[in-house]
């Protein structure tokens, strides 16, 4: 077993565990997006980021990846945590304004949306990933992927053709936090 | 470009043994007469696109046609970057070293007549001093030179990049005979560490521990070990990594042998930008020749040891550069990068220990071989050994590519090697570190440059690009186009990187149209520290140095925007207005002729009136007029 700290308090993980893991299993909150029990890890919405010191430095990583190691002090709501959250945060809100899971978020960090705020858009795709993973990782096929990069970068079947792999499952609209896969699942669908 | 001589296409040649390589070294500088006076035509990119092929085609008919005497049939050779790309066409005398610049074919007649049959050099070929107007004869009497301390460009204007032997002759592969017969791995690595090489590529990370650290995993576990060559420069206006693979690619390899003997590694990539292709056919040519040679691949020399190297292409991806979206791409799935939390020598390419190191990086292995920890200690500062290649572009007037030991000031590099900034202008800034880099303003120029200076100044390192700026320039306009090289490459795959660049340049956007408020000022800092915290690599990570650097030292000029509506620089279009001053106008008509809007009237030798409702600042009037009688404000 590892021994290490959360907030303050003792606590204990398996080899191989990562800070989140830790963390749900003690019952201490950490917000996630692109997270989900059954999925591989991506590390792409950065919204559970935590402050690590490992007794020489202390810095900003994520606890869905970062592996647990004896004697770290964990900080999970650091004024540069909560910095990186409210940002995050911010940034998708004023993406889709009117996904659910964005304004409960919004709501519990305090956060409005900015002059910034999209128009025409209710439910933008975050690029979480959750649909290509559990596509690939649980449902066993690769019916959909990304494509193109940076702000280009999107959510498609191979080649943007409709995918002959895809069973219709549904289990990406399932998965999609923001309910942006609705309109993409008939594209991949054909 | 010279073949490689046909002792290496014949099936037997082979070096079996490291004295078979002595000899052979030997035998190549016994055919040699130094006293053989050898012209020097540079084949670095820049000489090339300004005609140098053509003027090294052009002396050699000329020598041919001359019938010179055959005691002094002079040798041409064609090389890599010269680093003075400003310039080329380069053509420099050895062993003299008599330098000629911007050599046009149509000069070659001139240089024969004159240089190889009357023995005088053609002055108006020669640098000119822009100071005295005076001429310097000998390459190492001008300042470019002689203030620089070329030790990993040595080789580099010597020796023919494709032709093993000429490298051979150089001195090249004794280090690695020297490795491979008197030194243990771990004495390798430990003097690697006792050098204090840091990583050039721009985290300055400890090269030796680096490799120990692989060495050590490699261990644990039975499996491969890789040795990576990161060659994927993609920073605007830097090209030290072209220029070493271009002109000595043989150091690299030599360095990668070396550390692949040291780690236990049997297997290596060389990952190199296709946008490179004389770099990557020159590292082509000289893996082939370097395996014909038996410098590579199985039992090398004879010694048991085994090592072979192949080339990457990459497709231009500036994330590619960082290492493990570089892994990530050797192995075939997009340039994505990945947490780090467990390192790339414990899991790197394919879930193995991989080293990787940048190509400058490589190329100082084999000098620190050769000369010992101790004589590379001496060189740079107590944090910085040995030196550093710069490329050293923008508003100087000697762009091109240096080598100056660690420590230097930036004042001494831009005066006395870059000749300070054209006439008529004032130095404002220099951006160091590339796009994600930070620029560091005048008043700092003491500064001297090595990793933790330029980092506790909020710049960088990075791999070496430098940019000088003089007062023509806006630090906000700066700001958004790093920013906006970055944005665009982004992977997109995490949102601080994707969603909060867009968002900074949005802020930004605002700043040069003169709206937004201080308290944006304050917003653009959070965001900028939320997007440093919050990244998942070290693009998005160094991405907002450029506005955080800009803010710091310039925060006067933002408030200009802001507060003033005003752009002291004069570029933020929306800000400006230009005008014609009709006491300096005499009517020549130049610029009513090129306005695209027909925004600009008059008649000829009368002041010509300018209808600004008319006019989009687009500056062509600005530029065309000469006498001044354009103004911008």
């Amino acid at each position: 077993m590892i021994t290490f700290s959360i907030n303050g308090k003792e606590v204990q993980g398996q080899e191989g565990w990562t800070i989140l893991e830790v963390a749900r299993w003690h019952g201490i909150e950490i917000p996630t997006l692109c997270h989900h029990g059954a999925l591989e890890p991506y590390g792409a919405c950065r919204l559970c980021v935590v402050e690590v010191n490992d007794g020489k430095r202390s810095r900003v990583v994520i606890s869905c990846m970062y592996p647990i190691r004896t004697g770290i002090n964990v900080q999970t709501d650091t004024p540069r945590v909560l910095n990186v959250r409210r940002w995050i945060v911010q940034l998708l809100l004023d993406e889709s304004p009117e996904s659910p899971k964005i304004r409960e978020l919004a709501q519990t960090l305090g956060v409005t949306p900015s002059r910034f705020q999209k128009k025409g858009v209710d439910f933008a795709c975050h690029l979480c990933g959750l649909c290509v993973r559990v596509c690939q990782e649980v449902v066993g096929v690769q019916a959909l992927s990304f494509s193109n990069r940076g702000l280009r970068k999107e959510i498609s079947s191979p080649f943007h053709t409709a995918s002959k792999e895809c069973l219709g499952c549904g289990t990406c609209i399932y998965i999609c936090p923001t309910g942006a896969m609705e309109q993409v699942f008939l594209r991949v669908h054909g | 470009m010279v073949q490689v001589s046909t002792a290496l296409k014949s099936n037997d040649f082979r070096l079996a043994t490291p004295a078979a390589l002595a000899a052979y070294r030997e035998s190549i500088l016994a055919e040699r007469d130094p006293n053989r006076t050898i012209i020097i035509v540079c084949h670095g990119t820049g000489c090339r696109a300004n005609n140098s092929p053509k003027v090294a085609d052009a002396l050699r008919r000329a020598v041919a046609a001359a019938g010179l005497n055959a005691q002094v049939i002079p040798e041409i050779k064609d090389t890599g970057c010269h680093g003075f790309c400003s310039r080329g066409p380069l053509v420099v005398f050895q062993p003299s070293g008599l330098f000629y610049q911007k050599v046009q074919p149509e000069d070659v007649e001139e240089i024969v007549q004159k240089t190889l049959i009357e023995g005088t050099p053609v002055e108006r070929l020669l640098y000119a001093d822009p100071e005295t107007g005076e001429h310097v004869v000998h390459d190492r009497d001008i300042p470019f030179y002689k203030y620089q301390q070329r030790l990993v460009l040595s080789n580099i204007g010597k020796i023919d990049p494709v032709d093993l032997r000429d490298t051979i002759a150089a001195g090249g592969y004794q280090s690695l005979v020297k490795v491979l017969t008197s030194m243990t791995p771990d004495e390798v690595i430990t003097m690697v560490e006792d050098s204090g090489l840091r990583g050039r590529g721009g985290g300055g990370f400890l090269t030796g521990r680096k490799w120990r650290m692989t060495a050590e995993h490699g261990r644990e576990t039975p499996g491969p070990v890789y040795i990576l060559a990161n060659g994927d420069e993609g920073d605007p206006g830097a090209f030290m990594d072209r220029t070493l693979m271009e002109g000595d690619p043989h150091a690299v390899l030599e360095g990668m042998l070396i550390g692949a003997y040291a780690i236990g590694s049997s297997e290596g990539y060389i990952y190199v930008r296709a946008e490179y292709p004389l770099a990557v056919k020159t590292l082509r040519q000289a893996i082939l020749s370097a395996r014909e040679a038996g410098l590579l691949g199985e039992n090398i020399l004879g010694t048991g040891f085994s090592f072979d190297l192949k080339l990457n292409l990459g497709g231009g991806a500036f994330v590619c550069g960082e290492s493990t979206a570089l892994m990530a791409s050797i192995e075939g799935k997009p340039g994505e990068p990945r947490a780090k939390y467990i390192h790339t020598v414990e899991k790197g390419l394919w879930g193995r220990p991989s080293n990787l190191n940048n190509v400058e990086t490589w190329a100082n292995v084999p000098l620190i071989i050769a000369k010992g920890a101790d004589w590379y200690r001496d060189i740079g500062t107590e944090g910085s050994k040995g030196t550093k290649i710069f490329s050293l572009v923008g508003q100087v007037k000697n762009v091109g590519l240096v080598e100056v030991p660690m420590g230097v000031t930036i004042k001494d590099l831009v005066l006395r090697i870059g000749g300070g900034v054209p006439e008529g202008r004032e130095f404002k800034a220099i951006q160091i570190g590339g796009p994600s880099g930070g620029c560091i303003p005048q008043a700092h120029w003491d500064l001297p440059i090595d990793f933790d200076s330029l980092w506790d100044a909020g710049a960088m390192m990075g791999s070496g690009g430098m940019i000088v700026m003089d007062n023509s320039t806006c630090m906000v306009d700066v700001a958004k186009y790093f920013l906006e090289f970055l944005i665009d490459e982004s992977c997109g795959k995490c949102i601080p990187c994707r969603l909060g660049l867009q968002r900074m340049r949005e802020v930004l956007k605002e700043f040069s149209a003169g709206r937004g408020s201080l308290e944006d000022l304050e917003e653009l800092d959070s965001l900028a520290r939320a997007i440093k915290d919050g990244s998942l690599c070290a693009l998005g990570g160094s991405a907002p140095n450029p506005v955080l650097a800009t803010l710091r030292y310039f925060r006067d000029e933002y408030e200009a925007h802001i507060l003033h509506h005003k752009c002291p620089a004069a570029v933020c279009k929306e800000l400006i207005t230009y005008a014609i001053n009709p006491e300096l106008c005499n009517g020549c008509t130049a610029c009513a002729r090129e306005c695209p809007q027909g925004a600009i009237t008059g008649t000829k030798k009368e002041p010509h009136a300018l209808n600004a409702s008319l006019c989009i600042k687009c500056g062509i009037c600005f530029e065309v007029c000469k006498f001044g009688a354009v103004t911008v404000a």
